[in-house]
């Protein structure tokens, strides 16, 4: 019964993968900014390369927290780097990034 | 994907509070019990090198009385979830000492607090490989091994003395994890051990597998747990989709959740905080994503086992609140 119920798991798991290959040739990148200043609207090299380390570290375990005061964005690339191992290079892509 | 920006302006170090509120209620066997939830968070930066933080859980749970007399009983629950400061020491060394949560795959660390967890219930293989109490006290390293553009590989190593002090108990115990993260292809790969010092010396090991396909919304993640007297694996994937005006349109905040997780008594003895009979439990869940860090989440679970198979119905309310402690330098 557990071997069923296991390979049931697999199957499915197996499914999801496919969903999500599927997914990934159908979508196109969504990055409308939930709350952006005028210089965010047209990106420099320096905030893509913000963009990269918030997608490829923050992103990873959690959603992005809409628009948050500039007072604080020190503060939250300091528990992001402490939590995801950030370089000083990735740091300060991250610092220009939330604060266009 | 949606970005995080801040307002215009000069970023500053105030010290931040944040954390979730919400309410849970949930169905189970018939019994309906409601939960509400803070978990507050305090991250507080000391000079150049210092980040000092902690996360607390305050809750009132409603249950109804059993032996069939109507009404309900309640009881609460304040605890400090960590304390910890974090000092970095270079880009590849961050010492941490405090009341800190167990590195051992990714749920304990990472995705326990209810503004990021999909769903209400941790897995049931949660307890495993984090001491069931999820947290150490003493130090840890962390950090990042090796930074390459194709690879980069992290590692956390923690050491925990033992206490029964009310706010800050812990087990004798050390371990660690690390973890290789492929970004062209968004894998991770990791690897967990750690061992019980003190009564009998239980091993624990386990691995997470993470995929989160570029230019997606998707994310599948698993983890597989093993220790003394049981062992588990869940599988959980979310997908919001982009086709129908993107993430933030009425439609693009649906996100799907499922996940799949099974658990294996390797002995009759169920101190470890796993069901005491093999369980195989579906959990289907749909999320909705409502603007201004809002989050409702609800889903229906199947639970099989040997003792008593059961369906489980949840649904809840999550804000995500974030803001500084003080107004800060203009």
């Amino acid at each position: 019964m557990n071997i069923k119920r296991t390979f049931i798991g697999i199957v499915v798991f197996a499914s999801v993968s496919l969903l999500a290959f599927a997914a990934q040739q159908n979508s196109t990148p969504d990055t409308a900014p939930a709350k952006q200043s005028k210089a965010a609207k047209a990106p420099t090299p320096a905030q893509d390369e913000g963009e990269r380390v918030f997608q490829r570290n923050c992103s990873r375990c959690h959603a992005a927290p809409e628009g948050f005061s500039p007072r604080i964005s020190g503060t939250i690339v300091r528990h992001m780097r402490v939590r995801a191992s950030l370089s000083r290079h990735d740091e300060k892509a991250l610092l220009r990034f939330l604060n266009p | 994907m949606v970005l995080a920006t801040a307002h215009s302006g000069s970023a500053q170090d105030t010290p931040l509070i944040s954390g979730g509120v919400g309410f849970f209620s949930s169905t189970n066997g018939g019994n309906t019990s409601y939960l509400p939830i803070i978990e507050p968070l305090i991250a507080a930066p000391i000079g150049p090198h210092l980040l000092v933080e902690s996360r607390a859980t305050l809750l009132e749970s409603f249950s109804p009385n059993g032996g069939g007399q109507p009404g309900y009983d309640h009881s609460h629950f304040i605890a400090l979830t960590y304390l910890q400061g974090g000092f970095v020491v270079s880009p590849h060394v961050t010492i941490v000492a405090g009341d800190y949560l167990i590195p051992f795959n990714t749920y304990n660390d990472r995705l326990s607090p209810i503004w990021i967890s999909n769903f209400q219930d941790g897995p049931l293989t949660s307890p495993l490989g984090v001491f069931s109490i999820g947290q150490g006290l003493g130090g840890m390293v962390r950090g990042s091994a090796i930074q390459r553009n194709k690879y980069s590989i992290d590692y956390a190593y923690f050491y925990s003395t033992r206490t029964s002090n009310e706010q800050f108990q812990a087990d004798r115990g050390s371990g660690g994890r690390a973890s290789l993260y492929l970004p062209d292809q968004r894998l991770e790969l990791g690897f967990s051990y750690d061992r019980l010092l003190q009564g009998v010396h239980e091993n624990f090991c386990g691995a997470h597998a993470w995929w989160e396909p570029k230019d997606t919304a998707f994310r599948l993640r698993s983890e597989f747990s093993r220790g003394h007297h049981a062992q588990g694996y869940w599988v959980e994937a979310d997908y919001r989709t982009q086709a129908f005006g993107g993430l933030n349109s009425w439609f693009g905040r649906i996100e799907p959740v499922f996940r799949m997780q099974q658990t294996f008594r390797r002995d009759t003895i169920a101190s470890d905080g796993l069901p005491s009979a093999n369980t195989q439990r579906a959990d289907f869940g749909l999320d909705y994503n409502l603007p201004h860090n809002t989050r409702i989440l609800t889903s229906y679970s199947r639970q099989f086992s040997a003792t008593r198979n059961t369906n489980i119905w949840e649904t809840g309310l999550v804000y995500r609140f974030l803001f500084p402690t003080w107004k800060g330098k203009q």
